[in-house]
């Protein structure tokens, strides 16, 4: 059984969708079934939902738990992927999929896999292929132990499209667990603009900023496009940038019509943030940065210079 | 009683090795040797100095690093003491093949018992080599303590550590009871400090504790064993944009072009 386990949710998410794809085309091969396994408060409503994308089997296990911990769900995704007598669990590589997955493997007895961005059969092998080397190469791997415990890189995969259609739905009980683990504050992250993950022009800057204010110019560019604001590891290392608005590997996987490097030399793990999008515009005073190799349009010239300039422009052009 | 924090660190190939001169080896299953050199990994630099704020604050009493590795990973080890480190410790694995996550983290837990007395697991949330983002998760697990993830500082507050991480959606604090294992992810506050010049010079005389899989109970055979994976081979993945350079020394003009290219094909 090939289960696409999370967090449940009214919608099937992007991401959950992007898992269907990879179920679909490993239950194709392998000549198996497909399930959904959703643990949260609103388990029950992902799993009916499932049947439209072609599930027949669901387990929900309406998980309430006021903690913040994400042992409770783990725990869950245990029971409900025993339950369903999974082969492989696919959980999307997002902040759940980075803490649960090979957590999950562990207790079920498998072996885990993080950041799958293909898949194929070979005489009945499973062979996954990830970014390895910040994304300087691919590695494809087979994994020796069941059930197979993988997440998908977001944006690897096309997402299915819903149709019509009724999963059979059981609702489980969730185990109570306590791990004396508690969240005691939320702060907000962003709060004007888009999001990253969906803004249509992301701004990101990086290193060669030199400073804090660099990024204002980049806000007020991304407020005059209606996009977002981005950073390289290097600019959140500095304090220039908070740690949410990090691109890349580790931070957000980004898919906008333009995204705008400023002073980013464009390393490996942060291009595989950056893959999704249509096209990158390198602003850079090195002519030789790497970011120019994946660059739509480049401008070799001090930032500081052009971006007023730019702004300017931008200005014009909407007015 | 302070905490006894133990760090997993990790010597990896330097991640900033450009895409352009990354080559794999004859095997066909890692990179080649020499195309760059090796560093102590950026996410366990983090680790290392949430540790090392947890000591200057008073709450752990001592910090030991850990790394499953050859000897060349001694290197790391000394840069660890040279930021005041207390203990340094080298589970020599050469000889075994290329370890996957599942023994690196067999390995290192039977290591943090070996140890004694450590409440307190900190990892980075994944090595700048491979990438597996597992280790630190599967210690926790066979441990069997809990573990909070893609912390980015730690402080202790009456015997409940106070732990700032990354939220969904923005930054979460988390209270929690040692023994823990925490994973670290990167912000501006636990940029690893750089070493006075006497503590440079005290690490290179300092003892490095060194330990093989066997002294830990693991012959060769069940350290096979538990490999979780198999890598089949690597390659290198094509990726190469014609980059349309925008010339000129005047800012405005270049300004204008550049936004006419981007209506031109329709990207704004
Ligand atoms: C496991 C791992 C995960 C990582 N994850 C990420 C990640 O998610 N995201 C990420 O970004 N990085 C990540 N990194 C770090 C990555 O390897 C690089 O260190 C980082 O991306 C470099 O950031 P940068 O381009 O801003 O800095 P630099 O590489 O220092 O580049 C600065 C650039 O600015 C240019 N410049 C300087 N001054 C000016 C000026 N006045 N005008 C215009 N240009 C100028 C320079 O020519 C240079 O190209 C990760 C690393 C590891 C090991």
């Amino acid at each position: 059984m090939i289960v696409i386990a999370g967090r449940g949710g009214q919608e099937l998410s992007r991401a959950q969708r992007e898992l269907v794809t990879v179920a679909r085309r490993l239950a194709g091969d392998l000549g198996s079934q497909v399930a959904y396994l959703a643990v949260g408060p609103e388990a029950e409503a992902a799993a009916r939902r499932a049947g439209a994308f072609g599930i027949g089997r669901a387990v929900a296990i309406e998980l309430n738990d006021a903690s913040g911990a994400v042992e409770p769900i783990i725990e869950n995704l245990a029971q409900g992927a025993r339950r369903l007598g999974a082969s492989v669990v696919l959980l999307a590589a997002d902040h759940l999929g980075v803490q649960a997955g090979p957590r999950l493997a562990a207790r079920l007895g498998g072996s885990a896999l993080n950041d799958a961005v293909d898949v194929r059969v070979e005489d009945g092998r499973v062979i996954w292929t990830r970014p390895v080397f910040g994304g300087k190469a691919l590695a494809d791997v087979v994994l020796r132990r069941s059930p197979a415990v993988v997440t998908v890189r977001s944006g690897a995969f096309e997402a299915a499209e819903e149709g019509a259609g009724e999963a059979a739905v059981d609702v489980l009980e969730a185990v109570a667990v306590d791990t004396a683990v508690r969240v005691v504050q939320r702060e907000e992250g962003r709060q004007e603009g888009p999001r990253l993950e969906e803004a249509r022009v992301v701004v990101s800057g990086g290193r060669g900023l030199g400073g804090p204010e660099g990024f204002q110019r980049l806000a007020e560019l991304a407020e005059l496009l209606g996009g977002a604001v981005g950073a390289s590891l290097a600019a959140v290392d500095e304090g220039w940038a908070p740690p949410e608005w990090q691109v890349g590997q580790t931070g957000k996987m980004v898919a906008p019509d333009v995204y705008f490097a400023v002073g980013i030399s464009g390393a490996s793990q942060h291009l595989a943030g950056i893959s999704g999008a249509k096209a990158v515009v390198a602003i850079n005073k090195n002519p030789d940065a790497p970011i120019f190799k994946v660059a739509r349009l480049g401008v070799v010239m001090e930032y500081e210079k052009l971006l007023p300039a730019l702004i300017e422009a931008v200005k014009r052009e909407l007015a | 009683m302070g905490l006894h924090v133990a760090v997993l660190i990790k010597q990896v190939l330097d991640p900033e090795v450009p895409a352009a001169r990354f080559q794999i080896d004859a095997s066909g299953k890692r990179p080649a040797a020499g195309i760059a050199g090796e560093v102590l990994g950026p996410y366990e630099r983090n680790a290392l100095e949430v540790a090392l704020q947890l000591k200057d604050a008073g709450a752990a009493e001592k910090v030991s690093v850990i790394t499953a590795d050859g000897q060349e990973a001694v290197e790391s080890l000394r840069k660890a003491l040279a930021v005041r480190a207390d203990q340094a410790v080298l589970v020599d694995t050469s000889g075994h093949d290329d370890l996957d996550p599942a023994q690196t983290a067999e390995i290192l837990a039977r290591a943090v018992e070996k140890l004694g007395g450590v409440d307190l697991v900190v990892a980075g949330r994944q090595a700048g080599d491979w990438d597996h983002g597992q280790v630190g998760y599967l210690v926790a697990e066979r441990l069997g303590w809990p573990c909070v993830s893609l912390v980015q500082r730690a402080e202790l507050d009456g015997g409940v550590l106070r732990l700032t991480r990354q939220g969904p959606d923005g930054r979460e604090v988390v209270e929690a009871r040692p023994p823990l294992v925490v994973t670290v992810t990167n912000d501006e506050r636990n940029v690893l400090r750089l070493p006075r010049v006497q503590d440079l010079m005290a690490s290179r005389r300092q003892p490095i504790t060194q330990w093989s899989p066997a002294d830990l109970g693991l012959d060769a055979a069940a350290l096979a064993d538990l490999a979780g994976g198999e890598v089949l081979r690597l390659r290198i993945p094509e990726r190469e944009s014609q980059c349309e350079f925008i010339s000129g020394d005047d800012p405005a003009e270049v300004a204008a072009t550049l936004v006419r290219r981007l209506k031109e094909l329709k990207l704004l």
